[in-house]
């Protein structure tokens, strides 16, 4: 069994209040991982707030890394045989209703 | 004559079975448990002699009493044996963990504190969870290795060895049992209120047919859990949330199966059967689990028992879906996955359902094929009797094998003639 990072992108003009409808489908989704006993670990939200950005010499902006006008939201990690289940399993997830993307990065454990 | 020696044969076994456990406990806690086998085999002597004098002389007033007092002079003819060997011995072979005390009593405190220190020696984290299920069911709750044999559907060879296997281990592990003390009781907690968890389980959703068995192991692991909630230095939130749960679902336990051992479905049940004492125990406990910070998987299962009593609630299929999300994210377990299933299509309809179930992967397990039948029943006939014909074949039990073949009969009456 290998481990797949989730990282979960929004759009950076993405509106962020969340609906209680949204959290539902959210925890429904994840849920849905933990039932087919395939989520290693239920990962976290990454506070949008409370987030700098630290460069090359000494220079710290606020807020996440959003050069690419998108920033990183969270993090999910699921355990799967191949990244081609893991990515079906990204599929179902309902951030894409709001312009998000996620993307699936195998996890190589440091020796 | 005869009505007084049918007596006895009625008395004598419910006494073994009340007190041999207590009086085994006592002794121990007084031995320690490394003497465990010196224990049972005073108890054990002193039923033996109450077998034959009861038979000659009749029953005496107070049973118990007696039985106390004879096993209390039986333990002192054995220090009085072994003070002997030990003065003249015990220098030479520097020999520490057997002291004889001066006294004890057979108090009803005794026998409570002797049984609470029990449970924490039997949870010894140097046996399998199974080895401490068996001995806390032989040890606290006075099984016999048939009756254990029959609540595992397993022999009693292997139950046999096994047991063996966990007293070495016990011996070994030089638990103190004389006093429970607070680290001890932190450290063995969790495992405690797991095999009591699991103790209940065994006698709610075993297989096993014995009716009276399954309830005695229920009654037993609430009584073995009550003991912890009353006392301080074992009472925590997690306990009251498991009390709360086996409160909960000993409320449905006349309701769940006919006379003839068959499962009735919850949607089936009869609810004036419900025992309504029994849920607002529920009641009780699932407050005192709420008034801390932390929610154990305990509590959501007592969460989603207690929205089982509930019959009229709007949203009560929401709020037991909601709490099996939480409960799959802190424990993955089969049952679990396939209940939360069975919640999913309550709330969002069989069709997703269906999808949902069929992504678990658990087609090698009984129950799985049993929930496909029942969300296919609607839309696709054929395909709900096919996995309810996997679900026969894959399931042990007869009763439950009836139930799956009375659900395919009411199928297949439901398809116009061919």
């Amino acid at each position: 069994m290998k481990e797949f990072v989730l990282i979960f992108r929004l759009n950076n003009q993405t509106e962020l209040k969340t609906t209680p409808e949204q959290i539902q489908e959210r925890m429904n989704w994840l849920a849905g991982i933990a039932a087919q006993n395939k989520l290693a670990d239920k990962g976290n939200t990454l506070s949008n707030e409370s987030a700098k950005t630290v460069h090359a010499d000494n220079v710290v902006t606020d807020g996440p890394y959003t050069e690419i006008k998108e920033f990183i939201s969270g993090y999910v990690i699921v355990k799967t045989e191949t990244i081609d289940e893991a990515v079906e399993l990204a599929k179902a997830n309902p951030i894409f209703k709001m312009g998000g993307n996620i993307e699936v990065r195998e996890i190589l454990q440091r020796k | 004559m005869k009505s007084a020696d049918e007596k006895l044969n009625h008395v004598l076994p419910q006494l073994f079975r009340l007190e041999y456990t207590k009086m085994t406990a006592v002794l121990c806690r007084h031995f320690g448990l490394k003497q465990l086998e010196i224990a049972e085999d005073i108890v054990s002597e002193t039923f033996l002699k109450a077998t034959e004098t009861w038979n000659s002389k009749g029953l005496p007033e107070n049973p118990t009493a007696w039985l106390y007092t004879v096993a209390k002079n039986k333990t002192k003819d054995y220090l009085k044996r072994t003070s002997i060997f030990e003065n003249r011995v015990k220098e030479a072979i520097n020999e520490d963990a057997f002291q004889p005390a001066s006294d004890f009593d057979f108090s009803k405190e005794t026998i409570t504190d002797s049984q609470l220190a029990m449970i924490f020696a039997v949870c010894s984290p140097a046996n399998s969870k199974e080895a401490q299920i068996c001995l806390a069911l032989q040890i606290l709750c006075g099984f016999s290795v048939d009756e254990i044999a029959a609540a595992f559907l397993s022999n009693a060879e292997t139950i046999k060895k096994r047991l063996l296997r966990a007293r070495t281990a016990l011996r070994k592990n030089y638990f103190e049992i004389s006093q429970l003390e607070k680290p001890a009781v932190t450290a063995r907690l969790d495992t405690v209120l797991r095999t009591l968890y699991l103790l209940f389980n065994e006698g709610y959703f075993s297989k096993f047919n014995n009716q009276l068995i399954r309830k005695d192991l229920c009654s037993e692991a609430m009584r073995l859990t009550l003991l912890l909630t009353e006392n301080p230095l074992t009472d925590s939130r997690q306990a009251d949330a498991l009390l709360a749960l086996m409160c909960y679902q000993s409320s449905r336990f006349h309701a769940r199966s006919d006379d003839t051992g068959e499962t009735i479905l919850y949607d089936q049940q009869d609810k004036t059967l419900w025992n309504q004492e029994l849920i607002e125990r529920g009641h009780h406990y699932l407050v005192n689990a709420c008034s801390g910070e932390q929610i154990s998987k305990y509590h959501l299962e007592a969460g989603i028992a207690y929205w089982h009593t509930t019959t009229t609630a709007p949203d009560k299929w929401q709020h037991i879906f909601d709490l099996y999300n939480q409960l799959i994210l802190i424990e993955y377990s089969p049952m679990t996955a396939l209940n939360r299933t069975f919640a999913f299509a309550k709330v969002y309809g069989t069709e997703v359902a269906i999808k949902e179930a069929e992504n678990l992967g658990l087609e090698k397990n009984s129950y799985y094929h049993a929930l496909l039948g029942y969300l296919y029943s609607e839309t696709a006939v054929q395909k709900a009797i096919f996995h309810y014909q996997q679900a026969i074949s894959l399931t042990k039990s007869k009763a439950e094998k009836r139930t799956l073949s009375r659900a395919i009969t009411s199928l297949e009456r439901s398809i116009p003639s061919i």
